[in-house]
């Protein structure tokens, strides 16, 4: 089955089955990215414009590499959200980058649902790189092709996604792709940062990490900012450290096998402690070799909509 | 020497200052309702509108509107919101302060009456500020404002957090016996959020703004009226919550009053489409539940009127994201089909209601004698209903100069067939006259 839509905006309103069919194309292009010459001629020809609103280092080039191991053309366009505030208006930028021709617009911005007003004025592909608070959707892939590359399955898994639940994109990503393929999620933050309409989602609230951690087959941890201490979500970072921040001897209650994850980039001490961060059980690196693949897959299948799962290369 | 009456026949006609709810002739002369009663007989020189499927109601006042001028008469002048006003039914509105500069001076309240009297469409009644320049420290020459006509204040759109100055304009405006409007809203409770807070908010991960930000004002302003004993009235009342505080306040008889929007009354926080900023105001919309409130106040009389918060916005500014945005929609064109299609037609409530809440219940607020009513003596400002058409919504057919509606495309019943403000037409969409000479 193909990839049954014009963009990819957030995981929210895909089907299971599109998960799986992206999943299962991006764990056949792992393979690419261990080969000496790590490109295939799938998307040669096509223009690819990573548009970026708000810095970014590590998604910008994994789109970036994704891109060019499939024989894309790609080109950065790092645009400061102050164009808003000097008049331009999303819709113009929209224009101007159709006029360009390209095939796949990758977006990220500051301001939530700004990829989908843009859909709606482009006949190009548009992709998600992460929109406000609102969604992240190829780090929950990368994030599902991860915990299934370990654990087999998604189905039953108890995931423990922990930190700053209200600000991130990437929680709310990942609630919806892990409930979707039947993970069973647990929230966990300081009650300032973790309202309780998350309930909505069909998960599970918690502000005690233990009851978070325990019997868990993953630990998601979310970054926190320090300048949610100046907007007093909480007191310090250190009680914050305390509280909900992940070190060896609270990961006890979790399963043997549990994996530590982190979309990145890390505040060691703040979130996760350094031995966690770099120990047995983190696949935090993982993640980021996984994202290539993903977005592989993402472009591969939304730029050539007749393609099949199966792919095969020469 | 030309016509100077004008009798209404065939016309269903709303009064409830004058307890009339069914077929009756209105004579109108010199500018003053002249007769009231079931069968006129038709006098020397006179005009003759047959009004048959029409509703006759005392002019629609709307007493929550931003006219943007002086200063930003690219979205509105005081000349184009009259005209909108007219077209949309109203034979007066209240226009707030929040202007460039700001209306804290008698000067700037004699503008505004001055290009009124230009326009020579609806009545403007000019709301003066509460501080000066709107700023929330220094009270403004209220007494002057009053005397050159402004007929309330308010610091709308900067909402006073100063508890100390609030009480102090209360006791001040009691004394000149005008009230004091508040848009309540805590500014820290609402931080930068842009839209209720609520799953909603959450889902579309857009900062919300809790409706306790309305409340907590609401309930100060309470308990600052019941001090005061100052007129006090909540303007965009948003919330459940609020909407209960006002109840329990008005049955230990504090003088408050307040205001529901036809959007908080018809739309809901999920019901916002696409990051669509046209759907950004101040109080946002609320949830289903808060709106199902709201339909409630307004059908059992703790809501004492409706007014648009007509806010035009320069489309550009309103092509942002929903988070850069401005706040603000428009309403003078959509109030009363709103009001017919999900009021009236819903049998939420009557007429004789909608016009308490249209009409009269704004004229007392304000404190407009002669305004409100179809009374012997009162204005002839009159609003002539055709409540059957259906028709769609279109921004780009609005009098007025902006086009930010929610409302877009949305199939309405009921419209203004006519506006007549002091017995003269300024606004007619119907023929139905005839001279006649007995």
């Amino acid at each position: 089955m193909p990839l049954n839509r014009p963009h990819l905006l957030g995981i929210e309103d895909l089907e299971p089955a599109e998960i799986e069919l992206i999943l299962k194309t991006a764990e056949s292009f792992r393979e690419i990215s261990a080969r000496p010459i790590k490109k295939v001629p799938a998307l040669r020809g096509k223009t690819v414009i990573n548009l970026f609103f708000e810095p970014s280092t590590r998604t910008r080039s994994s789109f970036e590499i994704a891109a060019k191991r499939l024989s894309a053309d790609t080109i950065n366009f790092s645009a400061s959200t102050s164009s808003a505030s000097k008049g331009e208006t999303l819709l113009d930028t929209a224009k101007n980058l159709q006029s360009m021709a390209p095939d796949a617009l990758v977006i990220r911005h500051s301001a939530s649902g700004t990829p989908l007003v843009l859909s709606k004025h482009l006949k190009t592909v548009v992709i998600n790189a992460g929109d406000g608070m609102h969604e992240h959707p190829t780090q929950a892939l990368l994030d599902m092709l991860t915990i299934r590359e370990h654990k087999k399955r998604l189905k039953g898994l108890k995931v423990a996604i922990i930190g700053d639940i209200l600000h991130s994109r990437v929680a709310r990503s990942n609630i919806y792709g892990l409930t979707k393929m039947g993970a069973r999620v647990w929230l966990c933050g300081p009650s300032t940062l973790m309202p309780g309409q998350f309930r909505q989602f069909g998960v599970k609230l918690t502000w005690d990490l233990r009851e978070a951690l325990e019997n868990a087959d993953v630990a998601m941890m979310l970054r926190i900012q320090q300048e949610r201490q100046q907007e007093n979500f909480f007191p310090s970072v250190k009680e914050y450290f305390d509280l909900f921040g992940l070190d060896r001897q609270k990961l006890r209650v979790a399963k043997p096998d549990v994996l530590v994850m982190h979309p990145g980039p890390i505040n060691r001490g703040v979130e996760i402690s350094s031995d966690v961060a770099d120990g047995e059980f983190s696949v935090i690196l993982e993640q980021v070799t996984n994202g290539i693949a993903v977005r592989m897959a993402l472009l591969y299948l939304l730029l050539l909509p007749g393609a099949s799962t199966k792919v095969v290369w020469e | 020497m030309g016509v100077n009456q004008t009798l209404f026949r065939g016309a269903h006609i709303v009064d409830p200052a004058s307890r009339w709810d069914g077929p009756g002739e209105l004579l109108v002369r010199n500018g003053k309702v002249a007769e009231l009663k079931r069968r006129i007989a038709v006098g020397e020189d006179c005009e003759v509108i047959h009004a048959a499927g029409l509703i006759l109601t005392p002019g629609l006042i709307d007493m929550h509107v931003h006219l943007r001028e002086p200063g930003r008469e690219d979205e509105e002048t005081i000349e184009s919101g009259c005209r909108s006003a007219v077209a949309g039914g109203f034979t007066g509105v209240a226009c707030m302060p929040n202007t460039e500069p700001v209306n804290d001076s008698e000067t700037v309240t004699r503008f505004i009456l001055e290009k009124a009297r230009a326009a020579a469409l609806a009545h403007v009644y000019p709301v003066g500020a509460i501080s000066r320049g709107s700023n929330g420290e220094k009270l403004a020459e209220i007494g002057e404002m009053a005397k050159a006509g402004a007929r309330a204040v308010s610091d709308d759109g900067q909402p006073v957090m100063n508890a100390q100055l609030m009480r102090r304009a209360m006791e001040y405006a009691s004394m000149l016996d005008i009230p004091v409007i508040d848009h309540c809203e805590d500014r820290n409770l609402a931080g930068d959020g842009c839209m209720n807070e609520g799953e909603a908010s959450i889902r579309l991960g857009l900062k919300g703004i809790h409706c306790c930000a309305e409340d907590v004002q609401v309930a100060r302003d309470i308990i600052l009226a019941e001090v005061t004993g100052a007129r006090v009235h909540i303007a965009h009342l948003s919330s459940a919550r609020s909407l209960e505080l006002v109840s329990r306040a008005k049955e230990k008889s504090i003088p408050i009053t307040c205001e529901v929007t036809p959007h908080h009354f018809s739309l809901a926080d999920e019901d916002i489409p696409d990051y669509d900023p046209n759907f950004k105001m101040n109080p946002p919309l609320r949830n289903r539940q808060d709106v199902r409130s709201l339909l409630a106040g307004l059908a059992d009389r703790s809501v004492d009127a409706i007014a648009s918060d007509h806010a035009p916005h320069n489309p550009n500014e309103k092509m942002l994201d929903f988070q850069s945005a401005p706040f603000g929609v428009l309403g003078l064109e959509t109030t009363l089909p709103l009001a017919i299609t999900y009021l009236i037609r819903k049998k939420v409530i009557g007429w004789g209601r909608l016009v308490e809440l249209l009409s009269s219940g704004p004229a007392r607020i304000l404190g407009l004698p002669g305004k409100g009513s179809l009374k012997l003596g009162c204005d002839a400002d009159i609003t002539v209903i055709d409540p059957r058409p259906a028709w769609k919504i279109e921004g780009a057919r609005f009098q007025s100069r902006s086009r930010n509606t929610p409302f877009e495309g949305w199939k309405v019943y009921g419209r203004c067939a006519g506006t007549m403000v002091a017995g003269r037409w300024v606004f007619r969409s119907f023929k139905g006259i005839e001279r006649w000479r007995d």
